[in-house]
């Protein structure tokens, strides 16, 4: 196999972003005719990776290299030209055209006058739809099909060039054990006609029932590539999330007070099914699960930003209805939202204002805001959270990104919840400030808060949380505690793998789209 | 600092560029017509842009709240009418409430359509523009409005009088910008004027009524046009249906030049008083200088592109920065 020479080789790449060094001397080399997973943690550095193959992204450093060619890739469609074509988890084909239109957007077949050649068109689709043995023809409306259907029309279309290189994102991320096998039948055809493959997927069943080899990312850094037959699950994800982890394990432990939040059979359509946990006070409940399995879909219906369609919530032994933020906030909910820019933050109002802006309202002196108030306030907490800012009259989108999620933390620790619910405490903040943070949550549930933090990175769960619920699919899999927890159950339960769990077929309707099949 | 670099320069431009053009607008008028900084001149610039000026303290509210009101000129001649038709029929003192009333009906229904109902403000106060003059034209029968006995009525106080030698118009203007201001910059209801424009879902999370604050700030601006209709319908003490009409644009560019951005979050009521006087003066100098008064619809044009060019210019920190 090592004499071949690879269809596709990507040599040191460097990417760096301002204050991140997303991609750092990354290597692959992918074979004709073999599936090469490429895994890592969210974060880890895939996308980014993916963007520079694509051409959306420039590397800094290091080249791309199909086939003996160095090339210099412009954008997707220059790309697609040199014979590396993506598949991607998001569908990007207009649902109102027929199959056969999407297949050849661009390039449609002409006659005479610049007219389309319909015929044409139709004929070369069926060619390529046959190969792929779907149930639906040419003229089809895209809209029509399932999103199974769908995602083969997106490799129809990379079938229209000649392929030396197909990436797959997540395909199988909404997809029924049935198209899965279709799915699985397709890849295998291309293998065999020499084409590499790159698959991206966090599920570990799929990748040793398919796969060749596996190379992991971790921090932007390129660790390893394994011959998928001569290893395990656990190889991998120790690649995966490195080894420094039990040194950070939290070791901490206090008593816990009463139940300050539970939740009973709460669903919402299509987002998540039938959650159910309990938080005391003093505990950190984490919330552990891929991109897209409900954890921040559940935060935001305890915070009012949704209305559930089933189940209930109680805050403190009483039941609750929540219907908006404010009622959140007045029964004592907090929530430090995940994207800090978009959701937590007024960029251009100073730090004072956007620390004290959820109780605005209280803090009067007349008519008026009291600002001597609100003053105290911000004092109070940038002495507690160590915020590093030249005076509360800075704009916070002057302020680094470690500095504005502690101005968050701090806006929703001055409100005294009872129920603190972080979701992604440290996203796109530097290491230190991730620690100081880490520390000040397990703080918090030492002085008898109620916290549940949702996380996309095993460490930062791991070290944090008391007990780990395990989300797959808008579905609780199962609940760790942390001294029964270990890195390879998690990763197991939030891919779907635990034993004795029904999950495939029925967590699979949750995301079905319709299908007139 | 010792040594200025020629981005410097362009970065002080942009951000001080309207009032560099102002002094040089002032110092030319002064030049050309000895009687542009003549205290009667100064005067009746200031009390011509009264109504201009009541105007733009409202739209400041909803363009903070990062919304567009283009309704407020059409608005203002529906004000206006309805007052005059109303004082013969009903006396002054019924019919100013009332006017403000009907005002205040339309400013909600905006409010609604815009923050209850999430459309684009652009549309709706762009539609509103066309749906309120017909609204007008229907309730006067396209005829102009006039008092019948203009002697016989206390009518023409607010528009007319004067307190303590300073025209009512002026002092009308004064109090509501203060009071505004004062509201705008210190109240809980301003501060979250400021988080909505600036950060809608920021808002939100905050637990603040988005909806509700949007709602209130067209409410602001429905009772500012009302004031001004009536210090127009006192002043004239007759109208046209078309007497409003283009004053949206016109409140529009004293809004932005008083440095409030279009993108909303940023703007308060002084920096408006500014825009309203600067754009006053200058029409006024191009009058003194002699060009006949359309050439301000021109400079109107000229003042909004400058001032949205050197808000943006200013965020960049350059004068320069075409699409790459």
């Amino acid at each position: 196999m090592t004499t071949q020479t690879p269809v596709l080789q990507l040599e040191g790449i460097v990417k760096t972003f301002p204050g991140v060094r997303a991609l750092d001397g990354v290597s692959l080399a992918i074979l004709p005719g073999e599936v090469h997973a490429l895994m890592g943690e969210n974060g880890a550095g895939k996308s980014t990776l993916m963007k520079v193959l694509g051409g959306i992204h420039q590397p800094d450093e290091g080249r791309i290299i199909v086939g003996k060619e160095p090339v210099a890739m412009s954008g997707p469609l220059d790309a697609k030209a040199k014979g590396i074509v993506f598949i991607h988890q998001e569908l990007s084909l207009a649902e109102e055209l027929s199959v056969a239109e999407n297949i050849y957007l661009g390039e449609l077949p002409e006659k005479r006058f610049g007219l389309v050649d319909w015929n044409e068109l139709y004929a070369r689709t069926n060619r390529i739809l046959e190969k792929l043995k779907v149930g639906f023809d040419a003229r089809t409306r895209v809209g029509d099909l399932s999103i199974a259907n769908q995602q083969m029309v997106e490799i129809a279309r990379a079938l229209t060039v000649d392929a030396k290189a197909v990436i797959f994102d997540e395909p199988t991320a909404s997809l029924t054990d049935a198209e899965k096998v279709v799915l699985f039948d397709v890849i295998a055809d291309l293998q065999s006609h020499g084409v590499g493959i790159i698959y991206i997927s966090h599920r570990m069943e799929e990748i040793f029932r398919i796969t060749d080899r596996i190379s992991v990312l971790r921090d932007g850094e390129y660790r390893g590539t394994l011959v998928t037959a001569e290893t395990d699950e656990e190889e991998v994800t120790q690649l995966m999330i490195g080894r420094s982890l039990d040194l950070s394990r939290n070791a901490v432990h206090h008593e816990l007070g009463e139940v300050a939040l539970e939740v009973r059979n709460l669903s919402c359509h299509g987002l998540f099914e039938d959650v159910s946990f309990a938080v005391r006070s003093g505990e950190v409940l984490g919330f552990y699960g891929l991109v897209g399995a409900g954890r921040t879909e559940i935060a935001e219906t305890l915070f009012g930003l949704r209305e559930p369609s089933a189940g209930t919530i109680h805050l403190n032994g009483e039941k609750v209805r929540i219907h908006s933020p404010a009622d959140a906030i007045a029964r004592g909910i907090s929530l430090v939202p995940e994207d800090r820019k978009a959701q937590g933050l007024v960029l251009g109002m100073n730090c004072r204002d956007n620390m004290t802006l959820p109780q605005v309202d209280d803090l009067k002196a007349g008519p008026f805001v009291a600002e001597g108030s609100e003053i105290a306030i911000f004092d109070q907490y940038r002495d507690k959270l160590d915020i590093r800012t030249p005076g509360w009259k800075q704009a916070v989108g002057n302020l680094s990104g470690g500095n504005q999620q502690k101005i968050v933390i701090g806006k929703w620790l001055a409100m005294r919840p009872s129920v603190l619910i972080v979701d992604e405490p440290t996203r796109g903040i530097d290491v230190g400030s991730k620690s100081e943070i880490h520390n000040l949550i397990r703080d918090l549930a030492a002085h008898g808060y109620a916290v549940i933090v949702i996380s996309s990175e095993m460490p930062e769960v791991l070290h944090v949380s008391d007990r780990i619920v395990a989300m797959y699919s808008g579905r609780v899999m199962q609940t760790f505690t942390s001294e029964e927890v270990t890195e390879d159950s998690l990763i197991q339960a939030i891919s779907g793998l635990t034993p004795g769990q029904a999950h495939q077929t029925d967590t699979t309707q949750l995301s079905e789209g319709k299908d007139i099949q | 600092m010792a040594t200025l670099t020629k981005k410097d320069i362009g970065g002080f431009l942009a951000r001080q560029g309207i009032l560099l053009a102002f002094a040089l607008f002032m110092i030319g008028f002064t030049l050309a017509n000895g009687r542009f900084l003549d205290p009667d001149n100064v005067m009746g610039v200031i009390r011509s842009s009264a109504i201009l000026g009541v105007m733009a303290l409202g739209v400041t509210f909803v363009v903070i709240s990062g919304n567009l009101d283009l309704s407020v000129g059409s608005m203002m001649s529906f004000s206006t009418i309805v007052v005059l038709d109303l004082h013969d029929k009903l006396g002054p003192a019924l019919a100013i409430p009332a006017m403000f009333a009907m005002t205040l009906a339309l400013g909600a229904f905006i409010g609604f359509l815009v923050g209850y109902l999430r459309l684009n403000s652009l549309i709706v106060t762009l539609g509103m523009l066309s749906a309120i003059h017909g609204l007008t034209l229907t309730w006067s029968g396209g005829k102009n409005m006039d008092i019948a006995d203009k002697a016989g009525t206390w009518f023409d106080v607010f528009g007319r009088g004067e307190v303590l030698g300073i025209p009512v118009p002026i002092l009308m203007f004064l109090l509501l910008a203060v009071t505004l201001g004062t509201a705008l910059a210190k109240t809980p209801f301003g501060r979250k004027i400021y988080a909505v424009g600036g950060n809608g879902t920021a808002a939100t999370f905050s637990g603040i009524p988005r909806a509700r604050v949007v709602f209130s700030c067209y409410l602001v601006s429905a009772f500012c046009v009302a004031t001004a209709g009536l210090l127009q319908a006192s002043r004239s003490m007759g109208s046209q249906n078309t007497v409003g009409q283009g004053l949206e644009l016109e409140v529009l560019a004293a809004v932005i030049l008083g440095g409030a951005s279009l993108m909303g979050g940023s703007g308060t009521i002084f920096k408006t008083v500014i825009g309203v006087l600067i754009l006053g003066f200058i029409q006024n100098g191009l009058l003194l200088v002699g060009l006949p008064f359309y050439v301000q619809y021109v400079v109107t044009w000229v003042i909004i592109i400058l001032a949205v060019w050197l808000d943006i210019a200013a965020k960049r920190g350059r004068l320069w920065s075409p699409i790459a």
